[in-house]
């Protein structure tokens, strides 16, 4: 589905990523790993065309996509949930959710209002409200939402859990595994390695803009010396 | 008694000032001519006229600077594009010759507003479509520049009057109404702004609205969920473009007079301050605006020839105690999608 080879990127004329590689299969979950400043938020914005990759591949359902622009990526079904949330502060929840909502995949049973509102409840009882009236882990699960609701191929979450509650934690986790009981591929950047063993199918860890280990669960319980070295936490 | 069932006023009738004012402002106006003529004022009625059409332009920049966060400095462009075409309809259809030599001239309203609506939308296109490569501060300059080159070609084409604007003798006809009454001509006036706001309204509120919305918090956030930021953009800019447009097309008509200064730039400024004054990002706000400085004008204009002298301080008064502009004096929930 996703397929990255030898990504570079750089912010100007400061180089971010060397050699970065990874690759997501149709119903996979795979997380992105690593130390802050290592690469994790740059990988996905080249990715998502937000930063212009100035050196290698990205295949997206078998077509090169290095150089598309934001929009065009996510009209090709990628639906991200940035890093900070940013949903619209002053739509209401439910405009949040319906402005941009789409099935360009047409897909035969897409998300709908009434299937977001059952994933977070919490959603529909403030469904009226602004969006910046929210808690933090509300925000995010409108931005889970909104995601959702362009119907995308590939959902990627870009430190999802970063600075909620553990019980907002562990619902959003929730959410995300019932999302990959229904074949939902997603790639996660986050550090929360224990519950990401058990969700995600393989695992990859990028240092100083280089991929530098990948592999399932399994060799992750192997090889658990060295990647918490480079994960580090 | 609480304070809501205060409000709500002896009749069970909503009696907060936002309320209020929906149900007091269609009586007032609908009444406003006739209360001229017991006063043997018709001055008024022609003041009004002109609040009217020229919130009309002030509600159309506000779908563009408010909701879209274009700050356009050029929309005079499309108020002269929309009153030139009214103009030199007029003149090749009393010469006889069709401009071009195929568009035939014509003094029905049917045709020159709708004629108006489009002319302005295309000049809107063009301007916008090119003006929307930039952003910030270099997109009010390129807009202000393009309607700078728009003043100075009518200024130089002498087929049309040349700076001296051409006079249009007779206002544009309907069918069954005599626009050359004041009164008339002020209720149809009246009929069309509301029915552009109307419009706008539904546009504000309409997907498309949200997603314009979206995009002046945050073009990126929009882009990266898959919205085609310059089409949006580009799409509100020609509907404020026509209406602008249209505002332009009732001026000509109103005043039997169009020239390059509804096309100069301190007639941008005007439209721009009215929607400031208004209350930026409101349905009502350009209203109030176009109101309230234009009434601000004739007023001070009466007392002193250095009206300005006085308009000047007023306006920066008004902007720095009622930042969310004068809307939020009657309705509490001005401004609040601009938080």
């Amino acid at each position: 589905m996703l397929s990255v080879r030898g990504l570079q990127a750089a912010y100007g004329a400061s180089q971010v990523l060397f050699d970065v590689s990874l690759a997501v299969e149709a119903g996979q979950v795979v997380t992105l790993l690593g130390r802050n400043g290592m690469g994790k938020t740059t990988t996905i914005r080249a990715i998502m065309g937000l930063t212009p990759a100035i050196g290698g591949d990205i295949a997206f359902e078998g077509a090169a996509v290095v150089g598309a622009s934001p929009d065009a990526m996510a009209r090709r079904g990628i639906g991200l949930v940035p890093e900070g949330r940013q949903v619209f502060p002053t739509l209401t929840v439910r405009e949040n959710l319906v402005a941009t909502a789409a099935n360009r995949l047409n897909r035969r049973d897409p998300w709908t209002l009434a299937r977001v509102y059952a994933l977070f409840p919490r959603l529909e009882e403030r469904h009226a409200q602004f969006a910046r009236t929210l808690s933090g882990g509300e925000q995010q699960m409108l931005a889970v939402g909104r995601a959702l609701m362009t119907n995308p191929r590939l959902l990627i979450l870009d430190e999802a859990t970063e600075g909620l509650a553990p019980v907002i934690r562990a619902e959003i986790w929730r959410c995300l595994a019932l999302l990959k009981q229904e074949g939902q591929a997603i790639l996660i950047v986050d550090k929360n390695l224990s519950v990401l063993k058990r969700l995600a199918d393989r695992h990859v860890v990028i240092e100083k803009g280089r991929t530098v280990w990948s592999g399932d669960s399994g060799d992750l319980e192997r090889d658990a010396e060295l990647v918490r070295r480079y994960v580090g936490v | 008694m609480d304070r809501s069932a205060l409000q709500r006023g002896a009749l069970g009738v909503d009696l907060r000032p936002g309320r209020a004012l929906w149900l007091v402002a269609p009586v007032v106006l609908a009444a406003l001519p006739f209360v001229a003529d017991a006063l043997g004022d018709a001055s008024i009625t022609t003041l009004a006229t002109r609040i009217v059409i020229l919130c009309i332009a002030a509600a159309s920049l506000n779908l563009a600077l408010g909701y879209g966060g274009m700050v356009s400095f050029g929309h005079a462009a499309f108020l002269g594009v929309g009153g030139y075409t009214v103009g030199m309809l007029y003149s090749h259809f009393v010469a006889g010759a069709p401009f071009l030599g195929f568009v035939p001239g014509t003094d029905q309203m049917l045709l020159t507003l709708p004629a108006a609506m489009i002319a302005s939308g295309l000049a809107a296109a063009a301007i916008g479509a090119l003006s929307l490569r930039t952003g910030g501060v270099q997109f009010i300059m390129i807009t202000l520049a393009f309607a700078q080159m728009l003043f100075f070609l009518f200024v130089s084409l002498k087929a049309y009057g040349g700076d001296d604007g051409m006079i249009v003798r007779r206002r544009n006809a309907l069918p069954f109404l005599d626009t050359r009454n004041d009164t008339t001509f002020y209720f149809v006036c009246l009929v069309l702004a509301a029915a552009w706001l109307g419009l706008l309204s539904r546009i504000v509120g309409s997907r498309f609205g949200l997603v314009l919305g979206g995009i002046r918090q945050s073009e990126r956030r929009m882009a990266a969920l898959g919205v085609p930021i310059y089409r949006y953009k580009l799409a509100a800019f020609v509907i404020s473009g026509m209406g602008t447009g249209l505002a332009g097309a009732l001026l000509g008509n109103f005043s039997r007079f169009v020239s390059p200064d509804m096309m100069h730039w301190t007639q941008s400024g005007e439209l721009m301050i009215m929607v400031i004054l208004g209350g930026v990002g409101t349905l009502m706000g350009p209203v109030l605006g176009a109101a309230a400085l234009i009434g601000l004008e004739t007023v001070l204009a009466g007392w002193t020839e250095h009206w300005q002298v006085v308009m000047g301080p007023l306006l920066v008064l008004i902007v720095l105690y009622l930042p969310r502009g004068l809307g939020s004096l009657v309705s509490r929930k001005a401004g609040g999608r601009h938080g």
